[in-house]
C-alpha cells in the first residue's frame, strides 16, 4: 500500500466520502453569498447595497450552519475526523491549494492594494467590494468603511459561523464548547463592535481593541497612537495605562495560574479564527524535530525584533529634556535595561537547573536586546537609530511580520502549514506567554499513568506541532511553551490518556523511563536514576 | 561487541530496543517483515478512517533508529539455528545472533471455516490486513456489505472502520452479549445498544458456518450456522481472537505450547533465548492475569524488564496492578484491577453498578463481598485516573472509601458533568436496600 492515502489530486473524485444533498444545496448558497462579493469587486453596482450585502453574509452564514448541522447532527455525539485525510481541502489536495492560493491573494490586496478593494483616496467615494460594505459601516459609527472594516466584518462572519460549526463537531465536549463561545464573544465585541462604538463615542481615539495585547498589538506605543490616547483626557490614559497593565500585570497572573491558553485559545482574535475557521486545517502542522528547532529560532528571532523595535519607536519621540516630562531617553533606556536584567536575573537564579542548555540560547539573546539598545542609546540622533531612518525600523516590522507573516503567510497559508503558523512561529506574544508557562506556571496536560497506546491521534491534532505522543508514551506530562491549551488532543485521545489541569508547580515536569502499571521496584530502581 | 537480536519490531521488540540502548553499548538489530519502522498497531484504524496517514502512526521519525545505533533489517525469518545461533532469512541471507529476543506478536485465528482464505477476507491486525481491507473495501459501491466474525476488540474496531466510508456492517457474535467473556452484563447490554445506535446490524449468539466464492474465487456471501442464512457481502473480518505468531521457530528446539514458553525472567528454554509481548506464554500464569497476554502494555511492560536482565541485572517480569483500556466506538472504556464477567468470576466478589440514564456512561466497582475490599472498577465513557486506582488498590483499600473518593480519580476533561454524587447515592442506596 502506498503511504498517499489521499487519492484527492483528481478534482473529478476529491472525497472518498460523499456529501449528502442538503450538504450540497448549503455549499451553493455559501458560493452564491461569495460570488456576490466577487460581484462588488468588479465594481457591479447593486440596487441596493444594504439588501445585497445582507444577502450575501446571510447566505454564507446560512450555508455554512446548515452544512454543518447536516454533517454533525446526523451522526451520534463523538469524534468527527473521518476522512480528514481523504478530503482534498484537508490534505493538501488541489482544493487546498486554490483556498490557500485565494486566502494568500486576498491578503496581499488587503495589506498593500486596498484600491483594487474599491478604497477610495483623498476623500472620495468607495467603490468596489468596499462600498458594498458602507451601508454597515453607516449602521455602526457613521462612516465610510474602509478595507480593514470590511476584512473585520468577514474576520468576524468566519469567527462566528465557523464557531457554530466547531461547537456542533464537539457537542459533547463542555471544553470545547465554552472556548468556542469565549473567542466568538471577543472577536464579536471586543475587536469588532467596541471599537465602532468607541469611535462613536469619541472620534479622536485611536482604534483599540482592548484583547490586543502588546507585543501583538504592535502599533499600540507608535507616537500617532499614543499622542491619540493622550489627547484624550483621562479615558485616553486609562486606556494606555490598561494597555500597559495588560501585559505587565494581568498577564503574567493569568498565564501563572490558566497557562497561555486563557489567551491565545479563548481571547485572542489570531487564535479564534485559527481554531474556528482553522480547525479543519489543524493536522497539517509539522510535528518533525526540525520544524520544533526552526520555530524556537524564528519566533524568539521575532520577539527580539519587536522589543528593538518597539522601544527604539518610543526612544525617538522622547524628549531629551528633564522639564519636558519626566520619561526621558535616558530614563527610559534604564527603565528597559533594568526590568530586562531583572527578568533575566530571576529566571537564570529559579530556573537554571531546569533550562539547562537553553539557558545559554537565553543569556545570547539576552546581551543581544542589550547590546543593541545601548548601541542605539550611544549611536541615537534625533531621526537616526542605528544609523537607520527613525521609522524605518517600524515599517519594516509593521510589513514583514505585521503583514507577510501573521497575514499573508499565517492566515493565506492555513490549508497548506496549518492554523497556527503565525502562532507557532511568529507571534512576539505568544512567545512571551510561551516563557511565562514553561516556567512559571501551573498549566500542564497531565499524561494517565501508563495508559497511552501511541496511536499518535493527539499528535495528529495537534495546531502547535507539538509532538504529544512523544511525552505521553513516556508517561510525562506535556509541559511546553508552545501549548496553546486548545483541548484537541484531549479529546481525540481513544484511551482518555490526557488532561489539561492546573495544579501545583512541583512534579510538573515528570520524566520517567518505566511507566505506571509495571513492577514497582523496577519503576523505583530505574526512574531514581 | 554482544548482538542483541530482536525479531518483530511492535510495541514489545522496540521498547527493549530501547532501554538496551540506554543502559549499554551492545549492538542491537531489530528484524520486521511487516514495515520498515515501528508503527502503533492500535492505530492502523484509524489509517483508514482518514483521521491519520501510515506516517503519522509511526511514534518515531526515521532518524531516530541512526541516532540511537538500532539497525533495523527487514526480511522474514523461516529458521532459528539454536546450536550454532544463526538465524536463517526467506531471502537466503543469514544473521549471527549472541542473544535473540523472540516478539513476533500475533496473527489472527481463523477456526478452519469453509472459504476462510478466499480474496475478501481478513484479519485486522498486520499492516498487510489493512492494505488487504483497502482493495477490498475501498468505498460501499465496491463493498455493499461486510460481515464480521468475532465479537471482541478488534472486530468492534473493524466495525467502527467500515461505518466511517458507510459500508454496511453484520456483525456475529458468538456470545449472546458483545464481549460478555470479559464484561459484566449491564456493561455489555450497553455496549450492544451503542452498536445498534450505530445501524451496525449486530446478531448475538450467531456463528458462521462457512464462506462462499463467486466464480474468481472472491467472497460473495456467508452462510450462518444457526439459521442457514445466506448474508451476501464482498468482506469477512475474521476477527475471533489472536493466536502467537510463532510457526517459523516450530522445528528450533524451542519449547513451544500455544506461544513460546518462558520463566518469570522471560527466558525459554534455550539460553540467551527470550521471548515477550503477544506471542510469550508464561508457564504459569502470573496472578489472574492470563499465561498469554496479548495486550499492547504488558508487551511494553516486558520490554522494559527484559532490558534490565539482557544488561547484567537479572528481573523478574513482575507487573503491577491489571489495567487496559479500549473504545467502542464513541464510548471509552478503562479498567483498573480485576473486574470479571459472568465467566470466571470468583466467588467471593460482588459488583456495584452504576449506568447514566443517557446510555453511554456506566461503572462496574468490584469489591470483596467477605472483606469489603476494593477489588477493581470498569468505567464507560468517564475517564478515570491510572493513579489513583493503582495506589488505592496497593493500599488494598475498602469498597467504602474508594466510592466516597471517587472524585479524586476523575480524569474527565474541565467543564464536563460529574457524577460522583449520583454515584454515591445509588451506591449508598443498594446497601441499604441490600
Amino acid at each position: 500500500m502506498s503511504n498517499k492515502l489521499n487519492h484527492s489530486m483528481s478534482l473529478a473524485k476529491p472525497d472518498a466520502l460523499e456529501i449528502s444533498n442538503k450538504q450540497k444545496i448549503a455549499l451553493a448558497a455559501g458560493v452564491i453569498g461569495l460570488f456576490i462579493l466577487v460581484l462588488a469587486l468588479f465594481n457591479t453596482s447593486f440596487p441596493n447595497k444594504a439588501v445585497f450585502l445582507t444577502l450575501s453574509l446571510g447566505l454564507i452564514i446560512g450555508g455554512i450552519v446548515v452544512y454543518s448541522r447536516d454533517a454533525y447532527l446526523t451522526k451520534l455525539e463523538g469524534i468527527k475526523n473521518d476522512g480528514v485525510w481523504f478530503k482534498s481541502i484537508s490534505s493538501r489536495g488541489v482544493w487546498g491549494w486554490i483556498v490557500g492560493v485565494i486566502l494568500t491573494t486576498f491578503y496581499i490586496v488587503l495589506y498593500f492594494f486596498p484600491k483594487y478593494l474599491g478604497l477610495g483616496s483623498d476623500g472620495e467615494a468607495n467603490t468596489g467590494l468596499i462600498s458594498l460594505f458602507d451601508p454597515l459601516s453607516h449602521l455602526l459609527s457613521g462612516r465610510n468603511a474602509s478595507q480593514w472594516f470590511v476584512y473585520g466584518t468577514l474576520y468576524t462572519v468566519a469567527i462566528l459561523a465557523f464557531g457554530y460549526k466547531f461547537m456542533l463537531k464537539y457537542r459533547h465536549n463542555r471544553y470545547q464548547q465554552l472556548r468556542t463561545v469565549s473567542v466568538m464573544f471577543f472577536q464579536l465585541g471586543f475587536a469588532f463592535l467596541i471599537p465602532e462604538f468607541m469611535y462613536v463615542m469619541n472620534n479622536d481615539l485611536p482604534y483599540y481593541d482592548l484583547k490586543s495585547i502588546w507585543p501583538l498589538n504592535y502599533y499600540i506605543f507608535d507616537e500617532w497612537s499614543v499622542n491619540g490616547f493622550l489627547s484624550n483626557g483621562n479615558i485616553g490614559i486609562a486606556l494606555l495605562l490598561f494597555g500597559i497593565i495588560s501585559i505587565f500585570v494581568i498577564t503574567p497572573i493569568l498565564t501563572y495560574k490558566y497557562g497561555k491558553r486563557w489567551y491565545c485559545s479563548w481571547v485572542c482574535g489570531c487564535g479564534g479564527l485559527a481554531e474556528t475557521a482553522g480547525d479543519s486545517f489543524r493536522q497539517l502542522s509539522s510535528k518533525k524535530m526540525s520544524a520544533w528547532k526552526l520555530e524556537r529560532w524564528l519566533i524568539h528571532t521575532v520577539l527580539v525584533f519587536s522589543i528593538v523595535m518597539t522601544v527604539a519607536m518610543i526612544y525617538t519621540y522622547l524628549g531629551y529634556d528633564k522639564n519636558d516630562f519626566w520619561l526621558t531617553r535616558d530614563v527610559f533606556i534604564s527603565l528597559v535595561v533594568g526590568f530586562l536584567t531583572l527578568v533575566f536575573a530571576a529566571v537564570m537564579y529559579f530556573k537554571r537547573q531546569e533550562l539547562g542548555k537553553d539557558a545559554k540560547y537565553g543569556a545570547i539573546g539576552y546581551f543581544i536586546v542589550i547590546a543593541l539598545l545601548l548601541v542605539m542609546h550611544f549611536t541615537g540622533t534625533t531621526d537616526h537609530l542605528f544609523y537607520i531612518k527613525a521609522g524605518a525600523l517600524r515599517s519594516a516590522y509593521g510589513i514583514y511580520i505585521g503583514s507577510i507573516f501573521s497575514g499573508v503567510i499565517g492566515t493565506g497559508f492555513y490549508p497548506i502549514l496549518g492554523n497556527r503558523s503565525w502562532c507557532r512561529f511568529g507571534c512576539p506574544m505568544a512567545a512571551i506567554l510561551g516563557f511565562q508557562q514553561r516556567l512559571f506556571s501551573k498549566f500542564r496536560i497531565t499524561t494517565n499513568g501508563g495508559q497511552c497506546i501511541s496511536c499518535g491521534n493527539c499528535s495528529n491534532s495537534c495546531e502547535m506541532g507539538i509532538d504529544v505522543r512523544a511525552y505521553a508514551q513516556k508517561g510525562e506530562n506535556i509541559v511546553r511553551s508552545s501549548c496553546v491549551g486548545c483541548g484537541v488532543c484531549s479529546a481525540v485521545c481513544p484511551r482518555g490518556v490526557l488532561k489539561l489541569e492546573n495544579d501545583s508547580m512541583e512534579g510538573r515536569i515528570n520524566p520517567t523511563e518505566i511507566l505506571l502499571g509495571n513492577d514497582v521496584d523496577l519503576m523505583d530502581l530505574v526512574n531514581k536514576k | 561487541m554482544e548482538h542483541i537480536v530482536i525479531i518483530g519490531n511492535g510495541i514489545s521488540g522496540v521498547t527493549l530496543a530501547r532501554h538496551v540502548r540506554k543502559l549499554s553499548d551492545k549492538k542491537i538489530t531489530i528484524i520486521s517483515a511487516e514495515t520498515d519502522f515501528f508503527f502503533s498497531r492500535t492505530a492502523l484504524m484509524y489509517i483508514y478512517m482518514g483521521h491519520m496517514k501510515f506516517e503519522h502512526t509511526q511514534p518515531y521519525e526515521d532518524w531516530f533508529w541512526k541516532k540511537n545505533r538500532i539497525e533495523l533489517k527487514k526480511g522474514f525469518v523461516n529458521k532459528v539455528e539454536t546450536d550454532t545461533k544463526t538465524l536463517h532469512f526467506a531471502e537466503g541471507d543469514t544473521l549471527q545472533y549472541d542473544k535473540l529476543i523472540i516478539a513476533t506478536g500475533s496473527k489472527p485465528n481463523k477456526f478452519g471455516w469453509p472459504g476462510q482464505d478466499l480474496k475478501g477476507t481478513m484479519g485486522m491486525y498486520h499492516k498487510q490486513d489493512l492494505e488487504t481491507l483497502e482493495a477490498h473495501a475501498p468505498n460501499n459501491k465496491v463493498c455493499k456489505r461486510a460481515v464480521i466474525v468475532g465479537g471482541g476488540l478488534i472486530g468492534i474496531e473493524l466495525a467502527e472502520m467500515l461505518n466511517s466510508r458507510n459500508i454496511p456492517v453484520t456483525f456475529l457474535v458468538r456470545e449472546d452479549s458483545f464481549w460478555n467473556g470479559v464484561l459484566p452484563q449491564g456493561e455489555s447490554e450497553m455496549i450492544n445498544r451503542h452498536i445498534k445506535n450505530h445501524h451496525i446490524d449486530l446478531r448475538l449468539s450467531t456463528n458462521l458456518k462457512a464462506i462462499n466464492s463467486d466464480e474468481n474465487g472472491n467472497v460473495k456471501s456467508v452462510i450462518i450456522e444457526e439459521t442457514g442464512e445466506e448474508l451476501e457481502c464482498n468482506v469477512v473480518g475474521l476477527t475471533a481472537g489472536v493466536t502467537p505468531n510463532i510457526d517459523f521457530i516450530k522445528d528450533s528446539g524451542i519449547e513451544l505450547g500455544r506461544g513460546v514458553k518462558v520463566n518469570r525472567f522471560l527466558e525459554t528454554n534455550v539460553p540467551d533465548i527470550y521471548s515477550i509481548g503477544d506471542c510469550a506464554e508464561q508457564h504459569e500464569a502470573i496472578g489472574n492475569r492470563r499465561p498469554i497476554e496479548a495486550v499492547w502494555y504488558t508487551g511494553r511492560m516486558m520490554g522494559e524488564t527484559l532490558a534490565q536482565t539482557i544488561c547484567g541485572n537479572p528481573t523478574e517480569y513482575k507487573p503491577g496492578h491489571w489495567f487496559n483500556s479500549a473504545k467502542f466506538l464513541d464510548i471509552e472504556y478503562q479498567t483498573y484491577g480485576w473486574v470479571f464477567g459472568e465467566r470466571g468470576r470468583p466467588e467471593y466478589e460482588k459488583h456495584f453498578h452504576w449506568k447514566h440514564e443517557d446510555d453511554t456512561k456506566c461503572i462496574t466497582v468490584a469489591y470483596d463481598k467477605n472483606t469489603n475490599e476494593f477489588l477493581g472498577i470498569n468505567t464507560f465513557g468517564i475517564r478515570m485516573r491510572h493513579e489513583n486506582f493503582d495506589k488505592w488498590l496497593t493500599e488494598k483499600r475498602d469498597v467504602d472509601y474508594v466510592m466516597n473518593h471517587l472524585s479524586e480519580a476523575n480524569f474527565d476533561p474541565e467543564f464536563y458533568s460529574r457524577f460522583e454524587t449520583e454515584i454515591l447515592k445509588a451506591y449508598t442506596n443498594q446497601l441499604q436496600t441490600a
